[in-house]
């Protein structure tokens, strides 16, 4: 019988793929944004096995939430991209350098 | 193994086995497939722990939109993709360290933990019984109430993101003809024609 602890074991390990991805991929900065996607997804899928196990509707309305913001950021992620791409010719990370930041 | 637990494996493994290919894949285009496949499989997952909205809403609104705008933009962008990974052998020791260590700090709590003795009743929309309300409407009832102000500001949030990302990517090249819907109307025949009185056998 699949318990809750299986789905939670699957948003652990996808969210550890997503961190792994982020410092594995420092200068892509496309596949950084795909990794940040894979945590909100395992961050989704622990929130839907809550609220499944414990018979409470929340953890679904808020996965409904993070998927609005999750795809807000990728559509404002990939506009900054397209348009910093267009200034410099470049997506390379280390380039971001005009703030001095 | 029941049916059920089959499917959940198949697709618990979809999930991880494409979430994986997608952080360690050459090739861009490929990682954003492997991303597809990595939200179909939890869509699946979805669909087994009986969130069939969330499910349906993950395919339409990831793979149809999220995944198609990342493709797009992978294709579009001329990015020399070769060299981007170049630097990505050496930051493999670093990225694996920290993987191990965020996944032991993970797996520690497995097991050991437990629901509170007072969980069941702090719960604050009971899932009612799958006889009387199926997901979509169940998750209605509570979203359109108690989280409408959360809804509407959810709708607020992607409104200002689709203006943003309109506003940053819109630029005017400057030697495009267009049409200039003002100019044209203030046209008069005063101003475009002028009448000639052409003698016979002579040109203009």
């Amino acid at each position: 019988m699949v318990g809750l602890e299986h789905y939670l074991g699957v948003g652990a390990a996808l969210f550890v793929i997503g961190v792994f991805g982020l410092f594995l991929n420092r200068k892509n900065i496309i596949i950084l944004l795909m990794s940040i996607e894979l945590m909100l997804l395992s961050v989704n899928i622990n929130l839907v096995a809550f609220s499944t196990y414990l018979g409470d509707l929340v953890g679904q309305v808020f996965t409904l939430f993070i998927l609005t913001v999750a795809a807000a950021e990728a559509a404002i992620g990939l506009a900054i991209l397209v348009s910093f791409f267009r200034n410099r010719g470049t997506i390379a990370v280390e380039d971001v350098n005009v703030m001095k930041g | 193994m029941s049916v059920a637990d089959f499917a959940f494996y198949i697709l618990a493994i979809t999930t991880v086995a494409s979430g994986f290919c997608t952080v360690v894949s050459k090739n861009p285009v490929h990682s954003v497939l492997w991303l597809i496949a990595s939200f179909l499989g939890a869509a699946g997952l979805f669909v087994l722990l009986g969130a069939e909205f969330l499910a349906m809403l993950l395919i339409i609104v990831y793979v149809g939109a999220v995944a198609v705008l990342f493709l797009f933009v992978v294709m579009m962008l001329d990015v020399d993709f070769a060299e981007l990974k170049a630097g990505m052998a050496q930051s493999v020791p670093l990225a694996l360290l920290i993987g191990v260590i965020l996944l032991l700090q993970l797996g520690s709590v497995i097991g050991v933990w437990q629901f509170s003795d007072g969980a069941e009743a702090a719960r604050a929309a009971i899932t009612p019984a799958i006889e009387e309300t199926h997901n979509t409407m169940a998750l209605g009832q509570v979203l359109y109430t108690d989280y409408i102000l959360l809804f509407q500001l959810a709708g607020l949030i992607l409104l200002v993101a689709m203006i943003g990302a309109i506003v940053l990517t819109l630029r005017h090249r400057t030697n495009v003809k267009r049409q200039n819907v003002v100019a044209q109307m203030h046209r008069d025949p005063a101003q475009a024609l002028e009448m000639l009185d052409v003698k016979p056998g002579q040109g203009l």
